[in-house]
């Protein structure tokens, strides 16, 4: 069974189509990559995913499970999380407590124990303290854990958010372009970094990416889409030689 | 020695006031006034949740106050005395030491009933709406309490007091100050709770950033709701203090003026910050009396000192800092959670 299908989606938005009858299949343990043009309705799918808009027509289903009517905290309950386009850390957090609250579903305790302080609130509080300084550290970031995101440079502000999503343990990681703003060699450490958590954690990871260099050294598959519907998919090499793709992205030769 | 500071510091304090008006060494008018700082405490403290850490805009506290005030009211009377209106107590009045607390909190739930009422139709809408439909349900209320002949109506509605000599009867000390002391700090003391836990740090994303909360798995309908719950349930439980200590409520005494006072004590001692909402209401109820004498013209006063506080401290006397983040070495002698 693959882990994420998205089936027939279509996105109107009183008349405007921003994603039209798109098919696509993730496996687990996959990395893949949604390229295409600005407008192209990357986003969008990804926020139907997410819960965000609820599709207009078509299907998504994770791990066989319908997703249709879910809330967001629900889908990211059973195991999608994401990053965002624009950093969407809370800013008047701490680090520390960005992550601990992203863990906000497994906390495992109800009103009454946090009010009396009972020994199962205290023990699972502590648990979560305990995850969240182990992703900090493994990622190397656990001497920022009291600083506020936004006193850290931009690219420790992507780690931050990638580890934020990380931390409730997902299946499916979807990167909305996490090389957006960052520096050349903010780059190559952001290609490592994806890499690196691919191998490490046991999830498969969808992202959206402009720069090409990042989509192609990285992902195995890739999806190409325009004006909202699905124009090539195959492996980088295809992809490049794709004329489909190329005429999205320059225009028609014969113009 | 760092968990027993702070509880050694309150006994010592609650000790010293009920001694200072057990003696009869500070009068009656003194007295009210410590207890008027002690309810309005629990006001600007509860209020502050939903303004300050949720970053809603609830402008109709008064109006859980008032819900808690009547019901506790009652209820005090029904038990616990002899009324014409309820006729002979149904319990014992030597029990009214022990039941005082119970309908306190009865009071305390109704409110948190009514503001789960108000909730689940507002929570759709933010901003400005809320307010809008928090001053609506504001007024409804006082409205309904109007025209509800049984309980007074507009003329208010009394006999609290004679709660109060019931349970002196039990025993001779003066039991409001030790009420409304033991409320403000089990408030607060919740508050801080709830705040600080990592459930509770979910009210604070919900402001910071509502889209990314809830797709980062925080059920942010959920905790709007028991965050409402919680901040209008202690609004009733200063509702019923504050119906004992006068010993007479009327509809009138929570309309929007009262509301308004809340909100002042919220933005005077800063958005988010328990410390803030402490220190804004004990200033906040001396000026009230400082200012007595001015008569109306205290209403152009205090409207003006905020205005110059707007002016030249707009996030309030701790803008969303609590005492260990001013004294962080404070840290080291006192634990309150």
């Amino acid at each position: 069974m693959p882990l994420l299908e998205v089936d027939n989606l279509t996105q109107l938005f009183s008349g405007l189509c921003a994603v039209s009858e798109l098919k696509l299949c993730l496996e687990e343990r996959e990395l893949v990559g949604l390229i295409g043009p600005n407008g192209a309705g990357k986003t969008t799918v990804f926020n139907i995913i997410s819960g965000f808009y609820q599709a207009t027509q078509g299907e998504i289903r994770f791990q066989g499970r319908n997703l249709a009517g879910l809330k967001p905290h629900q889908i990211s309950a059973l195991g999608i999380t994401r990053t965002f386009q624009n950093i969407r850390l809370w800013k008047e957090m701490s680090v520390l407590d960005n992550i601990l609250v992203a863990q906000h579903y497994h906390l495992g305790y109800g009103l009454g124990g946090l009010f009396f302080r009972t020994p199962r609130y205290l023990k699972r509080e502590k648990d979560i303290r305990i995850r969240a300084f182990e992703l900090l550290e493994i990622f190397k970031i656990d001497q920022f854990a009291e600083e506020k995101p936004t006193n850290l440079p931009y690219g420790m502000q992507r780690k931050v958010e990638i580890v934020r999503a990380l931390s409730s343990g997902p299946k499916l990681l979807l990167l909305d372009e996490p090389a957006a703003g960052l520096q050349a060699t903010d780059v190559n450490e952001l290609i490592t970094l994806i890499r690196w958590v691919f191998d490490q954690f046991d999830l498969s990871i969808w992202m959206i990416e402009h720069q090409m260099k990042v989509v192609m050294s990285l992902c195995s598959q890739i999806s190409v889409i325009d004006f909202g519907s699905l124009i090539a998919s195959g492996t980088p090499e295809e992809i490049q030689q794709n004329q489909e793709v190329i005429k999205a992205y320059l225009g028609d030769e014969q113009l | 020695m760092k968990r027993l500071s702070v509880p050694i510091l309150l006994f010592i304090l609650l000790s010293i006031l009920m001694g200072l008006s057990y003696f009869e060494i500070i009068d009656l008018y003194i007295q009210t006034i410590i207890l008027f700082m002690g309810i309005n405490i629990i006001t600007s403290t509860s209020l502050n949740l939903v303004n300050g850490n949720m970053g809603e805009f609830s402008c109709g506290h008064a109006g859980f106050i008032a819900v808690g005030a009547y019901v506790s009211s009652v209820l005090s009377v029904a038990l616990f005395t002899k009324s014409r209106v309820f006729g002979a107590p149904i319990l014992p009045p030597e029990l009214a030491a022990y039941g005082f607390p119970f309908v306190l909190i009865c009071g305390g739930i109704a409110s948190a009933l009514t503001g789960l009422l108000i909730a689940i139709p507002s929570f759709r809408t933010r901003d400005d709406y809320l307010a809008i439909i928090t001053i609506a349900a504001n007024y409804i209320i006082i409205t309904a309490i109007i025209n509800i002949d049984k309980i007074g109506g507009a003329r208010g509605f009394m006999g609290m007091k004679r709660v109060i000599f019931a349970m002196e009867k039990c025993a001779e000390i003066p039991w409001m100050i030790f009420w409304v002391f033991l409320f403000t700090v089990l408030t607060v003391l919740i508050i801080r709770r709830y705040m600080t836990s990592t459930y509770g740090k979910g009210v604070e994303a919900i402001r910071q950033d509502e889209i990314a909360a809830e797709i980062m798995g925080v059920n942010t309908n959920r905790i709007k709701l028991v965050t409402f719950m919680i901040s209008s349930g202690l609004a009733g439980i200063a509702g019923g203090l504050y119906a004992h200590t006068i010993g007479y409520i009327n509809p009138k005494s929570f309309d929007l003026l009262k509301s308004t006072e809340a909100l002042v004590m919220v933005y005077l001692g800063g958005m988010g910050s328990i410390t803030g909402s402490i220190l804004s209401a004990v200033i906040f109820t001396l000026m009230l009396e400082l200012l007595r004498p001015l008569q109306i013209i205290k209403w152009v006063a205090i409207p003006l000192l905020l205005i110059i506080i707007m002016q030249f401290r707009p996030e309030g006397i701790m803008g969303h800092r609590e005492l260990s983040d001013v004294f962080p070495r404070l840290k080291k002698f006192y634990k309150f959670k």
